[in-house]
């Protein structure tokens, strides 16, 4: 068994599948409240990405670096998280609320009008070509003082950064949820709308702030992706979106621990493929995992099955 | 004054009309009974009241102002509350937190209104930890109570309390309602089950396709002939 490769491979399925992680928690959460399968949240996640090539270039980029690396990072991802956040409130404010009580086909074509909108607009402004992250050394193997990894093993601060950020933001978003009274309301709705709005929940209010945390942490992994392969363009949120969508399938559409534990999946299963297989065949794989789980759980690894109580 | 006045009130769902110029009113700590059929408007009455649907003609006056256009919020923050038909629990969600929803305009509720809660149904004290979904029928009903009291309503609004109840719980829940109501609360409860609503009521509205058909104290409705044939069965 070659050790150095599983562990490379590994620590990369992680992080690749945490990304997807954090943009299938917002797909999650949107599902959950409005029953919509937002398909213009990758897209968040691409603007997530181009504000953090923003944010490098205003801080003068890799040669002119104006302020430490770390605080940099700190600064971009903030930023992303909450322009990516705000994107996702004006998206429901003018795209989805008008139609909360239509047909669900109708929002559902609109989600995807609302992501070809976004996607041309974004290659109007910023142009079609593919625009590169300075890359900051992110990319190098980490150095550990104590401990030796096995030869030839490869992980990257890229890598660590990124794993580490995904763990905070969802315990973060873990607490949120089930400590606060908004995080309840979130629950309550999303379970109940109409009861929720009977208690003098403002369901409105509920909807802008779940659209707000889903596209944060969007855009938050849209940053992540960047300072991993340094490439943004405006179409990367197409596929991207797509894998997070199967990663929020096959955890469970609605439930977030599913959305995290989907995400991982589906990470693991690509870096493996490519690591042992070839990556001609990773989509293979995880289109395999996505029909596997659709037979055996139709509602997801960890989705609860639909029971009507009379 | 009165608490509650619904003025000449027109609901449409779509193109149906389904309140037809309904007028009613409830004085501070009376408990009022709404009786009616199925399809007869009684559940549409209760969310006019709570602003879940605007009328479209007519005026709904709570504790001295026009609250017609005021959303839902407004209406509970100023002492509405509901306890919905077939309970509408938050069943993935705790007792404590479904308690905590109650008083979600008011912080999730201060010690003192748990305290409240707590000493009408020490049950729900004992089960706080649990999840809703798994409570039997009969604790259901209680944390369904509970919660809408968690508010301190002036009016409470109780949308088909016997419903779904095995009957010695119906009399249990009566029992609770006649408990809330001598504690000053005023009550609007909307039923099928005349009998008993009629027993524990001051005075009673009778509803048939969204038009008021009878009105009058709880004592005289019992002994009406009409009421009698229509819905007590005897």
């Amino acid at each position: 068994m070659n050790w150095n490769l599983f562990l490379t491979e590994l620590v990369a399925g992680v992080s690749h599948g945490a990304v997807y992680a954090l943009i299938a928690l917002g797909y999650s959460m949107v599902y959950g409240i409005l029953k919509l399968l937002n398909f213009a949240h990758g897209d968040v996640y691409m603007v997530g990405s181009f504000i953090g090539f923003g944010i490098i270039t205003v801080f003068g980029g890799a040669t002119n670096l104006s302020i430490p690396v770390w605080a940099l990072l700190i600064v971009m991802l903030l930023c992303a998280m909450l322009g990516g956040g705000l994107l996702g409130v004006m998206i429901e404010r003018f795209a989805y609320r008008r139609l909360r009580n239509a047909p669900r086909i109708a929002p559902l074509i609109t989600a995807l009008g609302v992501s070809f909108f976004l996607e041309n607009a974004a290659q109007l402004v910023l142009g079609a070509q593919y625009q590169s992250y300075d890359s900051f050394g992110w990319k190098s193997p980490i150095a550990l003082r104590h401990f030796t990894l096995p030869a030839s093993t490869v992980i990257s601060y890229a890598e660590v950064i990124i794993i580490a950020g995904t763990i905070v933001l969802v315990v973060a978003l873990t607490l949120f949820v089930q400590r606060t009274q908004l995080g309840k309301a979130m629950r309550a709705t999303s379970f109940d709308r109409e009861a929720a709005a009977m208690m003098g929940i403002d369901v409105d209010n509920v909807i802008v702030a779940t659209f707000f945390i889903g596209s944060a942490l969007a855009g938050a992994a849209g940053v992540f992706n960047g300072i991993e392969y340094q490439q943004v363009w405006p179409y990367m949120g197409f596929t991207a979106g797509l894998y997070a969508f199967i990663a929020a399938v096959v955890g469970g559409i609605g439930n977030l621990p599913g959305a995290v534990l989907g995400g991982l999946t589906i990470g693991l299963a690509q870096a493996f493929s490519i690591g042992y297989i070839s990556s001609t065949f990773s989509d293979a794989v995880v289109f395999a995992i996505l029909i596997a789980v659709m037979i055996v759980r139709p509602s997801g690894l960890l989705g609860k099955a639909a029971v009507s109580k009379v | 004054m009165s608490l509650l006045e619904l003025q000449a009130v027109d609901t449409y769902y779509g193109p149906i009309h389904i309140l037809q110029g309904l007028t009613l009113t409830i004085e501070p700590g009376e408990l009022v009974c709404l009786l009616g059929g199925n399809a007869s408007g009684k559940s549409t009455t209760l969310k006019t009241v709570l602003g879940i649907v605007s009328p479209r003609n007519g005026t709904v006056t709570f504790d001295g102002e026009d609250v017609t256009r005021r959303p839902t919020s407004y209406r509970i923050r100023k002492g509405l509350a509901i306890v919905p038909e077939n309970r509408r629990l938050f069943a993935p969600m705790t007792v404590l937190e479904n308690l905590q929803m109650g008083a979600y305009l008011h912080g999730g509720g201060s010690q003192e209104d748990f305290d409240r809660v707590y000493e009408l149904f020490p049950l729900l004290h004992e089960r706080r930890s649990q999840l809703a979904g798994t409570l039997s029928g009969g604790e259901q009903q209680m944390v369904a109570m509970g919660r809408a009291l968690m508010s301190k309503p002036k009016l409470l609004l109780m949308d088909e309390p016997s419903m779904g109840l095995a009957p010695i719980l119906v009399e249990r829940s009566f029992e609770i309602i006649q408990q809330v109501h001598e504690s000053g609360v005023a009550m609007l409860v909307v039923e099928q089950n005349a009998n008993v609503s009629l027993s524990i009521a001051d005075r009673g509205y009778v509803l048939s396709t969204g038009r008021l058909v009878l009105e009058g104290r709880a004592d005289d409705l019992r002994e009406n002939e009409d009421l009698r044939k229509a819905y007590l069965g005897r």
